[in-house]
């Protein structure tokens, strides 16, 4: 190799894919800028890394200060979450443990060394479900209403449009908190408390406002040329709607999504004051997860892990969607 | 190919009065340009006739036959916009093929097929095909978006100011283009321009607009020769008609605040006040002439030149052929074409 890579060339380049053509001054910020990113998302991350560690700590690991780095990984926490458990006396749990003819499974094995027999199934998997579903009915709702409603306000001489935006907005304006117990007394009157139907309702109803605003504006920013030249072309306004306009609005739906699955998926204090168990979600069951004698952390931390998997799912597969949005507007046009 | 015909058509925006009465025809196989300024309705008259817009009254005919209930997409015109009007999330291809795959006309995907490569081929952007329409250059778009016209056998077309978003080689090269294919496939088209030029150089017909009005409709040598208003005159032809208040004493002709003066032509009769217009062309420069003034300015243009000359307070715009060169403040002498003359009266309206 030449000199030409410690030197680098007379004039100093900024960006190349060949490493030997960058300046050595651009490589060094180069490296600076990459620095401070990665810290910065060390940063974020570190409460998902300790959550991480807590999850495979055991009670009194979990719980002592300082945090324990080293520790000796178990399944505690994760078994926690998933059974339910009763106490056995200590010498028949040695009992059990010793004598391989039983057929234990990883997880009695695990429930017996500290003392504690499988009894059934935990409900984490289950709400876990429930709020699979509410989440997601509800997302769907508010994304295909609010696209609707958005492209209507958007292309429409809608009467009274602007006082009816704000009217929507207004619906954001309450802190939620407040409703709640009116709620209750309404969602028990009419049946809805502790049902899919009810949950689903109340974060669309919710997310809708959030929704018309943003995809909205995106629609705002689709030429109303291209539905006109579809017209011409031989659509109708719907087919228009769903093979240009659609197509187009993909990184505020993608965004809207998100926005709105977050919400509902999150969602803390409706789900403990409108659900019981048919419709608990996630969110309340993870934060009581009491277990013997005091709060179960690592049991928390291994639901709480979970619990990220489906929201980090969605955004990965909606990426490329979201980083046009990014930059958006920034293109020429 | 079909003919269409607006009747009275009115449309009112909450603040302005786009259209007023607006009546008249496209006759079958004619190249008809609408020519106006901007805001002069020329865009609402299209987007009437493709009912993408609906007038307050009037009626708009193909071939006869009232079609103000039909959708834009039973009207089965071809429109063909100033700009975005190419689908980005989609290739040329797709964009080509967009009309024929509509629900109304079911074709088969072969036959797009052949479509699509014929039009491509007639526009040279059969190397385009699998191009996302967002990497062509303006040139390339406009003619993916006429290609998008021509694919099909709409009853019409409509182009709505197609050239102006190009710079003026490519703008003339398409518009040489434009005008052999559409007399080769002898389509009715309806073409809207702000542009002099063009409107003269593609048109059977042209229809003269202005704030919502039609003020003149005609052939390119009507609309020159014989303009119905000073608007009319000032909108054709560059350098701009010489628009010359003028007296009437007798037989003779005076030019306000200038010593020109001309015999009154005979068997019309003019007002006392009358504005007198002279094409540039009909200012010829000559040793011999009858007038006389100074040289204000020249612009050489290579082919011609334009020579600003004053006489008296008023400066006259002449065009001379070829490339010649004069002092500033030379005297020159100069004659006028006097059967080329154009009278108008006070209001701006051409006198008989």
């Amino acid at each position: 190799m030449s000199d030409f890579y410690e030197v680098g060339p007379a004039e100093p380049v900024v960006i190349s894919t060949r490493v030997d053509k960058v300046s050595p001054k651009a490589r060094r910020e180069h490296n600076v800028r990459a620095a401070i990113v990665i810290a910065i998302a060390m940063f974020c991350l570190l409460p998902i890394f300790v959550m991480s560690m807590t999850a495979f700590k055991t009670r009194s690991d979990a719980v002592s200060a300082p945090p324990k780095l080293l520790f000796k990984p178990t399944l505690e926490g994760f078994v926690f979450l998933f059974t339910e458990r009763a106490l056995v006396p200590p010498a028949r749990a040695q009992e059990l443990l010793a004598s391989d003819t039983t057929d234990l499974s990883l997880f009695e094995r695990v429930a017996l060394s500290s003392g504690q027999e499988i009894t059934g199934p935990s409900d984490y998997v289950g709400r876990l479900k429930n709020s699979l579903i509410i989440a997601g009915v509800s997302t769907i709702f508010s994304v295909v209403l609010g696209f609707f409603a958005a492209y209507a306000f958007s292309r429409f001489d809608v009467p009274g449009k602007d006082d009816l935006m704000f009217f929507i907005l207004s619906t954001r304006m309450l802190p939620a908190v407040v409703v709640t117990i009116p709620l209750f007394l309404m969602y028990r009157q009419f049946g809805l408390h502790d049902t899919y139907q009810g949950m689903i309702l109340l974060y669309t109803v919710f997310n809708l406002s959030l929704a018309v605003w943003l995809l909205k504006g995106f629609i705002d920013e689709i030429p109303l040329e291209y539905e006109e030249a579809a017209l011409v072309d031989g659509y109708s306004r719907i087919q228009a709607i769903f093979k240009i306009v659609l197509p187009q609005a993909m990184t505020g739906i993608a965004a809207t999504v998100v926005f709105s699955l977050i919400f509902a998926w999150n969602e803390y204090a409706f789900a403990l004051m409108l659900t019981s168990d048919k419709a608990r979600t996630a969110p309340p069951t993870i934060a009581t997860m009491l277990g013997r004698g005091g709060i179960e952390w690592s049991a928390i931390a291994a639901g709480s892990l979970g619990f990220l998997i489906p929201v980090a799912i969605v955004v990965f597969l909606l990426r490329d969607y979201l980083l046009r949005g990014v930059t958006f507007g920034a293109v020429r046009r | 190919m079909s003919s269409v015909e607006l009747q009275k058509i009115t449309k009112r925006f909450k603040y302005v009065t786009a259209l007023e009465d607006v009546s008249f025809m496209v006759h079958d196989r004619e190249f008809f340009v609408l020519l106006g300024p901007t805001g002069a309705g020329k865009t609402s008259t299209l987007r009437i006739i493709a009912a993408l817009l609906k007038q307050d009254s009037g009626s708009v005919l193909f071939d006869g036959e009232v079609v103000d209930g039909l959708t834009p997409a039973d009207r089965d015109v071809a429109f063909v916009f100033q700009q975005y009007s190419l689908y980005p999330t989609m290739t040329v291809y797709d964009n080509l093929a967009f009309p024929l795959r509509s629900p109304l006309r079911k074709t088969p995907e072969d036959e797009i097929k052949t479509k699509v490569e014929h039009a491509a081929e007639i526009l040279r952007i059969s190397h385009l095909l699998d191009r996302k329409t967002a990497k062509l250059s303006g040139g390339e778009m406009q003619r993916v978006s006429i290609g998008r016209a021509i694919v099909r056998e709409p009853r019409m077309f409509l182009m709505d100011e197609p050239l102006s978003n190009l710079d003026a080689k490519l703008r003339e090269s398409l518009r040489v283009e434009l005008q052999h294919m559409q007399k080769t496939q002898g389509n009715t088209t309806l073409f809207v321009t702000h542009d002099q030029i063009e409107a003269l150089t593609m048109a059977d017909r042209i229809g003269v607009l202005n704030e919502g009005r039609l003020i003149q409709v005609g052939t390119p040598v009507d609309i020159y020769d014989r303009p119905a208003t000073t608007f009319v005159a000032q909108l054709v032809g560059t350098p701009r008609i010489n628009l010359l208040p003028a007296g009437r004493e007798n037989g003779t002709i005076h030019v306000d605040e200038s010593l020109l003066q001309m015999p009154a032509p005979e068997g019309r009769t003019l007002p006392d006040k009358l504005l007198v217009g002279i094409r540039p062309e009909d200012i010829s420069l000559n040793p011999t002439g009858q007038f006389n003034g100074t040289v204000v300015l020249t612009e050489p243009l290579g082919v011609e030149t334009i020579v600003h000359v004053q006489s008296g307070e008023r400066t006259l715009l002449s065009l001379a052929p070829g490339m010649i060169h004069l002092q500033r403040g030379a005297d020159i002498r100069f004659n006028l074409l006097q059967d080329r003359l154009h009278f108008f009266d006070e209001t701006g309206k051409r006198i008989a």
